[in-house]
């Protein structure tokens, strides 16, 4: 286990690949070189009041931006476009990819990079369709990073002018500060939710380029104000498109298609 | 809690710069648009600072305002959310600080 930040060997980060049965470790990020070279130096013992000061000006993320620039070249020089799905837990991510994979399978060549903290669960479920899927368990991380999505796309190696999908781990706060090197972040809320979705993660309805709004087959049963749920995600976001979906009925997946179809290489 | 992973990567950037030095104190700069809550990052901070040569270094933690510029007015304002509605009523922002997420600087103790 890490002193440092407490993960044990099971929690660490893995990637799947579903038709292989391949499993690699991803501790690329999560090194544990928490300084344990430096630490016995024991020069503050011996050291006088005298300090130093050290100009910086570094970004803290700069790591992961730097990888999802170079993710964002690798599939630019293979023409294909990456989206990454994000929403909160269950607003139905993997069931509007299996409904959409159905759909468009034929048309589009589709694969997916599936992250979630634990479980194949979500993998199986995008395998069943007969698409082409890895599996990204981030353990105790509440989000993919782009050194995670470098080595899911190397895994599952996409053909060049086909379309990536990612499909986030549900959270609606880390993952917008997370660039994976995708072309544009998708994100779906549910009317099970709440209206106030957009007020409350305002940086996730800021950061996506277009919402889906899902389960609206629920609409009769749930209290669910739509046009205050449009107004605030307007307020957030004056640039955000929305369609409003049902994946398990079917209504409005056309609107969604279309922007897929007019982004597909 | 992205803190946590945000407080690694501060520890080991700090780390890296300091080249086995003993650093006393760290800067940081966090906007208030950054998604990223001060007080989560300093928690954080002491937890993987341990057994590091940051170890009980104290962690100053610059908050800077959110500013836009209205895009129908021309109106500059401050906001602590990732967006709001200017006097004249617009909605639609030009976004020009608040977002910042830096180690600004750090101190080393000099032998
Ligand atoms: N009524 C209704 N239920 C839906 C719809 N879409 C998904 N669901 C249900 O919502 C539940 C969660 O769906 P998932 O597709 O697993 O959601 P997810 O976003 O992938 O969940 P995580 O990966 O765990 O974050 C399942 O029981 C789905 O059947 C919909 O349009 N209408
Ligand atoms: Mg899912
Ligand atoms: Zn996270
Ligand atoms: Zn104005």
């Amino acid at each position: 286990m890490c002193k440092t930040c407490g993960c044990s060997d099971d929690s660490r980060p893995t990637l799947t690949n579903l038709e292989t049965g391949r499993v690699v470790a991803l501790d690329e990020r999560h090194d544990h070189d928490h300084g344990h070279d430096h630490v016995h130096s024991h020069r503050h013992d011996h050291a006088g009041p005298s300090t130093a000061t050290i100009a910086l000006e570094t970004a803290v993320l700069a790591k992961n931006d730097r990888l999802a620039d170079r993710n964002r070249g690798w599939l630019a020089d293979r023409g294909i476009l990456a989206l990454n799905l994000v929403s909160s837990p269950g607003a139905g991510k993997t069931t509007l990819l299996e409904r959409t994979i159905r759909d468009l399978g034929g048309e589009i060549s589709i694969s997916v990079v599936e992250g979630d903290q634990e479980t194949l669960n979500d993998a199986e479920r995008i395998q069943a369709t007969g698409c082409r899927v890895v599996q990204i368990n981030t353990g105790t991380g509440c989000h993919l990073d782009a050194a995670m999505l470098a080595k899911g796309l190397d895994e599952l190696d996409p053909p060049r002018g086909s379309v990536v999908l990612i499909e986030n781990v549900g959270n609606l706060v880390c993952p917008a500060l997370f660039d994976l090197g995708e072309r544009a972040k998708v994100v779906i809320a549910s009317v099970t939710e709440g209206d106030d979705k957009p007020l409350k993660y305002p940086h996730m309805f800021r950061a996506s380029s277009l919402l889906i709004l899902n389960k609206i087959d629920l609409l009769p049963h749930v209290s669910f104000d739509l046009a205050h749920f449009l107004k605030h995600a307007r307020a957030v976001n004056p640039a955000l498109r929305v369609v409003r979906v049902s994946a398990t009925r079917g209504d409005g997946l056309e609107g969604w298609y279309d922007w897929l179809r007019s982004r597909s290489p | 809690m992205h803190e946590l992973g945000i407080a690694q990567e501060i520890v080991s950037i700090v780390v890296e710069h300091a080249a086995g030095a003993r650093v006393v104190r760290v800067v940081l700069e966090i906007g208030k648009l950054a998604a990223v809550l001060p007080d989560a990052v300093r928690f954080c901070f002491d937890l993987c600072a341990e057994d590091t040569p940051l170890e009980g270094a104290s962690l100053v933690i610059i908050e800077t305002p959110g500013r836009a510029r209205c895009r129908a007015c021309g109106n500059e304002l401050t906001f602590d959310r990732p967006f709001g509605r200017c006097p004249c009523g617009e909605t639609d922002l030009e976004w020009l600080a608040g977002a910042e997420l830096k180690v600004k600087e750090f101190e080393i103790i000099d032998v």
